[in-house]
């Protein structure tokens, strides 16, 4: 402290000829900070109306409102935010929880105005507004308002390192591909109790997934009983939507997890192996679910076929207390998912608990019984008061290239696999397909090797008229068949199969494919006729798609059986065929061919026949 | 002579913010004043017991307009230490960092209420100036001037955009520079020394009693500061020294804060030497679904105007159970006012008041 002055303070007054400091707005503005945080910015584009920033909104000043010109689609709500100005606080919030980070803030922030009806106001950007967003040379600052912004003027936006989502998923334990090939054990080991309520945690609630489920699972909500570490009560909420949990927590084709919100900058929440975890982790499902067969009805549905369509159909019936008798030619449930997939996706034990949970219910099996053989398709319309068809696609398809005969069918090789003698292979294999079950055969032909062969050099060589991009398989699938060191061959058709003088396959003769898909994107190939490349093999299988067999119908039934365009069975609302008291379901009818449509489908049908039951 | 009773705000000319005293006057002096707060009770801690963890987080802050900073920094603290959330080291940097340039601004802006109050417009002035730089710098680091909803729990929003250290040491050395102006224009000014030497004196033992901390302490000579009693963020890794005086009077407080501003400006450079690289934030979980395990804690921080604490109660729920906060302008405004108004002359008692720093909204909360 120096001494006191009474002279000294005087000396301020030579601030009086400095310029002064104070900026002659709006003749000198200042530049707001890049990151400043203004009014928001939202690129309809990427916002999919997931409604998280409404969600974490303090002040509740976003609401989703729902625009009538966008179209919902899977992974997308036709809702995007608006705000009120008069409740945000301009926190950010929403910045940070906004999963495709269409959400951002400007530097913009001036709005005066007398009509408060103004400041709410549905957020968009330059992209997509090009009447409040005006270019440089239009801008004025005495103009500035929500409805005069200026372009390109983004402030506080998203980092994924401080995002308020986990982007990554936790890790799913696997065996490594070295590990696997050799043998048919699981190939993905199940979530342990902790990692499943860490994965479980990472889910937004935003319900995006729920409603691209075909089945309409009530995903967050189990989900979220999974986060509190209630497996029991995640399988029930599960339960009452799917019956086959064990099932669809290993081989759905999850649609969920493609509309999931945190897809866009991150992984998606691993839905199908939390509901794998839901499965698995309870012992008994019949005491997960406390609902009961409801009161007897007296009526009796026959239901034929026991894959995912003919189990769901007998269940939701047999829970709306009706008698349900299934029937089905093979030795025990699961239909096609019993003899498809292989065991290190799907082993035989997940099915039998699916199965056997059905049948505790209540549910009459009728196994090695193949209608229109060992019981005449009348007898079901005259015993019983309605049928349902769930057959799925059980004949699989030929290319009937020359000496096609010669090769193995897919079906028949992966049956034999799963529940008969293992096929004999060779050891150099070629698979003729580029969809998932040409990706089982292949990795069930490779491990066979392994088995059969033991120190051999062997081989397995796939054929697809698809290139990478196309081929229908999922990216899962061909990742894992290429790790355990299956040869792609893609944009190659075959052409003919070569034969040695003893009629031993020695290779298989492919042209290149020039286009897979007409201009209305039907499926007619092309193919440069004098391009060609023989890829030798001792083993063919085919493994190029599947269709129905309805032969068990009577001919006089079946001319009356209309089908749609897409040569599928055609139903109405109610899932009733063109046949009086005949319903079906599954890949018949739908051309999403997995198991979660089926289960919708048999849960159409289910209600449907109950209506119709209820009206006749 | 006849006592009159003389109302001191809400609405006065010399009372700053929603505030009042009831003063019992004899002439011009004070013989008994009541300080009546109420005024800007807008009842933060019962609406924070409805609002999940992350979403007081941008609320806490409002609790004080002068330094949201410390607010944010003790409810983060607060849900650190029920959550067990570590911080990376980096992110405890800028936090001392940015608290500082927070303790900076808001006694720059406490120099401008004071000197205003004292009718010293010219240095009044300069402080608003100057803390309109300090607050440009926030928004260059945070995106807002007065709310700036930094930190959070786990860490910091976001790290120092790029050049942020050197514009930071550029505007403090420019206020720094004119640190000769204000001494020559304010503080040793004999006008200034004549109102404020022997005005309201609190002597140590009744600092100590009424519950004070910040200035109204360290102006009777107790060097006590949450900084060094029991650090948090990165106030353990440099040297820096607790300004003290010994009369206990608004002369007094207002020299140790010139003095805290002159060293927070020294802390801040040396922290900028010495701060490690990494990550500036732990990732909290799923705001959606986070739930603090059941518990309570207390935690104390150094505000610019003496120890905010924080009692946070979690019942295992999504929100807060319970969330109190000790505000240091709580006793500094109500017993610590009062007592050192008895005997005040009239024309003090806003000299007095605003020597306490004393801010209604965080009496109130």
């Amino acid at each position: 402290m120096a001494r006191p002055s009474l002279l000294k303070p005087f000396r301020a007054v030579r601030f009086l000829f400095r310029k002064p400091r104070t900026l002659r707005y709006p003749f000198q503005l200042k530049e707001p900070a890049a990151r400043y945080r203004g009014f928001h910015l939202n690129d309809w584009d990427l916002c999919t109306g997931c409604g998280n920033c409404a969600d974490i909104c303090p002040n509740e000043a976003i609401e989703m409102v729902p625009q009538p010109d966008l179209i919902p689609e899977p992974g997308t709500k036709n809702e995007r935010p608006r705000l009120d100005y008069g409740r945000c606080c301009f926190c950010g919030l929403c910045v940070d929880i906004c999963p495709p980070a269409s959400l951002r803030l400007s530097r913009d922030y001036f709005h005066i105005h007398f009509d408060p009806g103004t400041f709410v106001f549905t957020p968009r950007d330059e992209k997509t507004d090009d009447s409040n967003f005006v270019p440089d040379e239009g801008y004025s600052v005495l103009k500035a308002s929500l409805s005069h912004r200026k372009r390109d003027y983004e402030g506080f936006s998203s980092d994924l390192d401080y995002a308020l989502f986990d982007p990554q998923r936790v890790e799913m334990p696997e065996l490594p591909p070295e590990e696997r090939k050799k043998s048919f054990i699981e190939q993905v080991l199940g979530y342990s109790r902790e990692q499943a309520v860490r994965e479980a945690e990472r889910c937004l609630e935003c319900r995006l997934c729920e409603e691209a489920c075909p089945a309409g699972l009530r995903i967050s909500e189990y989900v979220e009983a999974i986060y509190r570490d209630e497996p029991e009560e995640s399988l029930r909420i599960i339960l009452e939507d799917n019956p086959i949990p064990s099932i669809c927590g290993r081989i759905c084709m999850k649609h969920c997890e493609d509309a999931c919100s945190l897809r866009f900058r991150g992984e998606s929440v691993a839905i199908r192996w939390l509901k794998r975890f839901a499965a698995d982790s309870v012992r008994s499902f019949r005491d997960a679910l406390e609902a009961s067969p409801g009161e007897p009805t007296g009526r009796r549905i026959a239901v034929v076929g026991a894959g995912p369509s003919g189990l769901s159909a007998a269940y939701f019936l047999r829970l709306l207390g009706h008698g349900v008798t299934v029937f089905d030619e093979r030795e025990a449930g699961g239909g096609i998912i019993r003899t498809g997939p292989p065991r290190y996706r799907l082993p035989m034990e997940s099915i039998d608990r699916d199965v056997d949970y059905i049948a505790s219910l209540g549910v009459e099996f009728r196994f090695n019984t193949r209608v229109g053989r060992d019981i005449r398709f009348a007898d079901l319309q005259n015993d019983f008061d309605a049928v349902f068809i769930g057959t799925g696609y059980t004949i699989s398809r030929s290319t009937r290239v020359e000496n096609a005969d010669r090769c193995l069918l897919a079906l028949d090789f992966l049956e034999r696999n799963k529940t008969g003698d293992p096929v004999k292979v060779t050891t150099e294999v070629i698979v003729i397909g580029g969809g998932n079950v040409a990706m089982d055969v292949a990795r069930e032909a490779l491990r066979l090797q392994y088995i059969q062969h033991p120190g051999v050099e062997c081989s397995v060589k796939t054929v697809s008229l698809e290139d990478w991009d196309q081929m229908p398989a999922t990216e899962e699938e061909i990742r894992e068949a290429r790790e355990e060191g299956i040869v792609f061959n893609p944009a190659w058709g075959p052409d003919m199969v070569l034969l040695d003088g003893g009629g031993g396959i020695i290779g298989l003769q492919c042209k290149k494919v020039r286009s897979v898909f007409d201009g209305e994107g039907r499926f007619a190939p092309t193919f440069y006729e004098e391009q060609k490349m023989v890829i030798p093999g001792s083993m063919i299988i085919e493994a190029i798609g599947q269709g129905a067999d309805l032969s068990f119908i009577p001919e006089e039934l079946l001319k009356d059986l209309e089908y749609t365009p897409r040569r599928k069975v055609s139903v109405d609302e109610n899932g009733m065929t063109s046949i009086r008291g005949i319903f079906a379901g599954g890949d018949i009818v739908n051309v999403n061919m997995d198991a979660v449509t089926a289960i919708r489908d048999a849960r159409t049908a289910a209600e449907g026949i109950d209506r119709w039951l209820a009206g006749r | 002579m006849r006592e009159l009773e003389l109302y001191f705000g809400p609405q006065h000319l010399g009372m700053v913010g929603n505030f009042s005293i009831t003063l019992q006057v004899e002439g011009d002096r004070v013989v008994k004043a009541d300080a009546n707060p109420g005024f800007l009770h807008r009842g933060f801690e019962k609406l924070m017991e409805q609002r999940s963890w992350i979403k007081n987080f941008p609320m806490v802050c409002r609790m004080n307009v002068v330094e949201p900073d410390s607010m944010e920094m003790i409810y983060a603290m607060g849900v650190e230490k029920l959550a067990g959330i570590e911080v990376p080291e980096r992110a405890q940097f800028v936090r001392s960092i940015y608290l500082e340039l927070a303790r900076v601004g808001s006694h720059l802006f406490g120099l401008w209420a004071y000197a205003n109050m004292l009718g010293f417009d010219t240095v009044a002035q300069w402080a608003m100036y100057h803390r309109d730089l300090v607050l440009d710098l926030f928004e260059e680091l945070t995106g807002g001037r007065v709310y700036h909803i930094y930190i959070w729990p786990g860490g910091v929003r976001r790290d120092f955009p790029a050049g942020f250290e050197k514009r930071m040491v550029e505007t403090l050395h420019s206020i720094g520079g004119c640190v000769p102006d204000y001494d020559d224009t304010f503080f040793n000014n004999s006008l200034f020394r004549s109102r404020a030497s022997g005005v309201g004196t609190v002597t140590r033992e009744q600092a100590l009693r009424m519950g004070g901390s910040g200035q109204v302490l360290r102006a009777t000579g107790v060097p006590f500061d949450v900084r060094k009693a029991e650090p948090y963020a990165a106030y353990s890794s440099v040297p820096w020294e607790v300004p003290t005086r010994e009369k206990g009077d608004a002369y007094s407080r207002i020299w140790v804060v010139r003095d805290e501003m002159i060293e927070s400006v020294h802390m801040i450079f040396k922290l900028l030497d010495s701060m490690p690289g990494g990550s500036v934030y732990t990732r909290i979980p799923n705001p959606f679904k986070w739930r603090i395990p059941e518990g309570d804690a207390y935690v104390r921080c150094e505000s610019s105007r003496g120890e905010l604490g924080l009692y946070l109660v979690s019942d295992g729920g999504d929100k807060p159970y319970r969330a109190h906060f000790r505000t240091p302008s709580y006793p500094h405004g109500l017993t610590v006012l009062e007592h050192a108004l008895e005997g005040a002359n009239i024309s003090d008692v806003g000299n007095i008041m605003i020597s306490l720093y004393v801010v209604a909204p965080e009496i109130d909360r």
